[in-house]
């Protein structure tokens, strides 16, 4: 293994321009540099507004940086996020760059189990194998399997969570982006996210997360990173 | 740091370059340039009169354009012109190998004919020359796209539209495009109905690998079937991108009016 | 009237129409005959008949008569019909020939909806009289289209009415106007002649000229020309099948019609071929109601 950062953020710079508002310019952050190897879990600190998510969301290829690199090893080379064609993106999100959050996009019809697998058959896993793999991450998560069959559509808040978290467990994804992704789970639960976090950091994963629950932070957490030292003149 | 692995690794399916189109001294779209890949989703949006029909009849062969190419990766000439092609090798190459999902099914439909006719039609013009066989990829395509098999019979307008819809697209799909074209698909539908037809093609898009232009006005629309997108204002292409990119931090101010007008619920 | 072609007294142009739309005809048979199935588009004339009753066909025929032949005109098979009758006695009048009912003596013969049973044989011309001549018009109504369809031989839509009509009858159900494949390149609509004739079609030794009048096409099929009708590998071409033979000749072979008796539901089956059953019946060949007052028709009023 080498000892190649996984994810490298260059010189990042963000500022909003609203067009429609006078040509309003909001910057918030600038000459962002950051590095996450293998095993680290890099966790955003700051006050709200500060531009963690505005950071995550421009790692991810979200939002379109003002200038800077964000380079994600993928495939053995660094692909920069913020010049890849779409394609490149959408396949660097599909097999190295997963992103979770805590909303769950619910599909009208589509059954909860068939939600989770869904990342594993896009990626070509043989159905059999997609299946015996959601199942064990909704077990872990402790969904009844009464719910397994039905959309998520009528689920409460916290169980939607939990779906949202299997559907992007299941691909162990190299590197993660973490997004408030315990934010209305309650303790038990909090405590299975985090054994999935570290199982997945322990398999060599980077990760960057936004958590305001403290616990969940110190459990997870090899740095903090405070946004707020990057930030940008108005 | 390695060198980025960002030159195309394939052909593309679909090449456009320089394209524009006047009508008269009107401007339909001016200097469009894009490549479309095997497998991806491409979004027009913009508001009527932005240029997004006339772009897309233009690439699907349907209007000339005053200037610039439309190259596509034909099975039987490679990567070809469409224009340069002579008209039969066109119209050969558009039913082989092309689809296309208009707004208003009387458009795509023959409404003279059956909606089972009007599924297997394709495969007759490809030849297809054994009843039973062609009867059974129909009920085969009626099913996947959840119409009832016993209604093959019935005539388009016995069907609802959402339904006739539905029609249209398996008759757009049972030949095995690569490129299929849609204009509003989902355009003349009640809510319900559009939702339930957009999880369908999202479905049978994401199955099948295929590459489509969605021509839409739609944001939602747009997020939930492409990849990317490409904003038409006044026939210029104004902002380009991936379809959460482009919607969720629009740079353009056009774009950023578009986004900002969507209602939210 | 009875006026030699030498006659002084001739108010008419020969065989009515004038000699630039004679030749103008003629060309676009020539056009016809070496391309096979094509419809060549002509400029149709007013004719002293209402479109339907045959215009096209007697615009061909008025463009190829001279003073030597002998002409016949049926329709649906019969000698002794109005329309038949009239347009016999047009040209009788107009163009000086010798009329016939006999299949084998004639050189033209005019036709309605129908193929004599008697083979034709070389030198012999059949006219066919075509409402609408494009097969695909019921499909596709824009010209336009059409005419690519042809030009390109896209020819997929007109399995789409066959599979409708599978779908409908379990079988290829028309009866007429069988759509036909040409020398296997046009696709040409054979007038409404019955399914039964589309086998006489192919490989016949005389010339076939199609005329619409209203619809301003001429198209032909050249003697000895392949012509295959259309249809599914698992549902192959057939023609229609009588259980009876024909009442009056007892004719097996022939394409028959039913006629209506009485009030009862009696009924008898004929042939529709008035030439052929009449030539058999006076051959000596008899069939269950033989002697049945319709055998023995009224004969045409002297002039």
């Amino acid at each position: 293994m080498s000892h190649q950062p996984l994810i490298v953020v260059e010189d990042l710079a963000k500022t909003f321009v609203l067009h429609n508002a006078d040509r309003a310019a909001i910057p918030v952050f600038h000459k962002l540099r950051l590095e996450v190897g293998a095993g680290e879990c890099v966790v955003l600190a700051g006050e709200s507004g500060v531009g963690k998510s505005t950071l995550m969301r421009a790692i991810y290829g979200n939002y379109l940086p003002t200038s800077g690199a964000v380079r994600v090893l993928h495939d053995g080379a660094y692909v920069d996020i913020t010049q890849a064609l779409p394609h490149q993106v959408i396949d660097v999100r599909r097999r190295t760059l997963g992103y979770v959050s805590q909303f769950l996009r619910v599909i009208p019809r589509v059954s909860t189990l068939q939600l989770v697998m869904e990342p594993l058959l896009e990626n070509g896993v043989e159905p059999e194998a997609a299946r015996e793999r959601a199942e064990t991450l909704l077990d872990a998560l402790r969904l009844p399997r009464a719910h397994w069959e039905l959309p998520p559509a009528t689920f409460s808040g916290g169980e939607q969570q939990r779906v949202n978290i299997a559907r992007s467990f299941i691909r162990n994804y190299p590197v993660m982006l973490l997004d408030e992704p315990t934010a209305s789970l309650d303790a038990d639960n909090r405590a299975i996210v985090v054994d999935l976090i570290r199982q997945a950091l322990g398999q060599g994963a980077a990760m960057i997360g936004i958590f305001h629950d403290h616990d969940v932070r110190d459990a997870v957490a090899t740095r903090l990173f405070p946004v707020a030292q990057f930030k940008a003149a108005a | 740091m390695n060198a980025m692995p960002q030159a195309i690794q394939a052909a593309p399916l679909l090449r456009v370059s320089g394209l524009t189109k006047w009508y008269g001294q009107i401007i339909g779209c001016r200097d469009v340039a894009f490549e479309l890949r095997p497998g991806e989703v491409l979004g027009i949006v913009g508001e009527s009169g932005s240029g997004k029909t006339t772009l897309l009849n233009c690439i699907s062969g349907r209007l000339p354009p005053s200037s610039g190419s439309v190259e596509f990766d034909t099975a039987r000439f490679g990567l070809a012109d469409i224009y340069s092609l002579n008209e039969p090798d066109r119209r050969r190459m558009q039913r082989e190998e092309w689809g296309f999902v208009h707004q208003n099914p009387r458009d795509g439909l023959r409404m003279r004919a059956s909606g089972g006719a009007n599924v297997a039609e394709p495969l007759m013009n490809l030849g297809g020359r054994h009843y039973g066989k062609m009867r059974q990829a129909t009920i085969d395509w009626l099913e996947r796209v959840e119409l009832d098999t016993r209604r093959i019979d019935h005539k388009p307008r016995q069907f609802s539209g959402g339904m006739q819809q539905r029609i249209q697209v398996a008759r757009n799909l049972i030949h095995g495009p690569r490129l299929v074209f849609m204009d509003e698909p989902t355009g003349g539908l009640d809510v319900s109905v559009q939702a339930r037809l957009l999880d369908l093609l999202r479905e049978l898009v994401r199955d099948l690998d295929l590459a489509v232009i969605i021509v839409t006005h739609d944001m939602a629309v747009a997020r939930l079937m492409a990849d990317r997108l490409m904003v038409m204002k006044g026939g210029l292409v104004v902002e380009t991108g991936l379809t959460d990119q482009v919607l969720d931090d629009p740079q353009h101010p056009y774009s950023q009016l578009l986004v900002s007008s969507v209602l939210q619920i | 009237m009875n006026a030699g072609s030498n006659a002084p007294e001739r108010y008419y142009n020969y065989a009515y129409l004038d000699e630039q739309t004679k030749r103008m005809i003629r060309r676009a048979i020539l056009k016809a005959l070496a391309i096979p199935g094509y419809q060549v588009p002509f400029g149709s004339r007013e004719m002293p008949v209402p479109y339907g009753w045959g215009t096209g066909g007697i615009q061909l025929t008025a463009a190829l008569i001279g003073p030597d032949d002998v002409y016949k005109c049926i329709d649906q098979g019969a000698d002794d019909t109005t329309n038949a009758v009239s347009i016999r006695r047009f040209f009788a009048q107009v163009a000086d020939v010798a009329v016939t009912e006999d299949t084998g003596e004639a050189t033209i013969i005019q036709t309605r909806h129908r193929i004599p049973e008697k083979p034709l044989k070389a030198g012999q011309v059949l006219v066919f009289q075509v409402p609408q001549p494009e097969p695909l018009r019921g499909l596709e109504p824009r010209e336009t289209e059409t005419r690519a369809m042809h030009a390109y031989e896209e020819y997929g839509l007109q399995y789409v009415s066959l599979y409708e009509s599978v779908a409908t009858y379990g079988r290829i159900a028309s009866t007429v106007g069988y759509p036909t494949m040409i020398d296997e390149r046009y696709l040409m609509n054979p007038s409404p002649i019955p399914k039964f004739d589309n086998p006489k079609l192919d490989d016949n030794d005389a010339i076939l000229l199609f005329g619409a009048g209203r619809e301003k096409r001429i198209y032909a099929v050249p003697p000895n020309t392949r012509v295959r009708s259309l249809d599914f590998e698992d549902h192959p071409f057939e023609t229609q099948t009588w259980d009876d033979a024909c009442a009056l000749c007892g004719a097996g072979d022939s394409y028959l019609d039913e006629v209506v008796l009485d009030d009862a539901g009696q009924r008898m089956f004929v042939c529709s071929d008035s030439h052929y059953c009449a030539e058999r019946r006076a051959a000596g060949h008899a069939g269950p109601m033989a002697g049945h007052q319709l055998a023995t028709p009224e004969t045409e009023p002297a002039q």
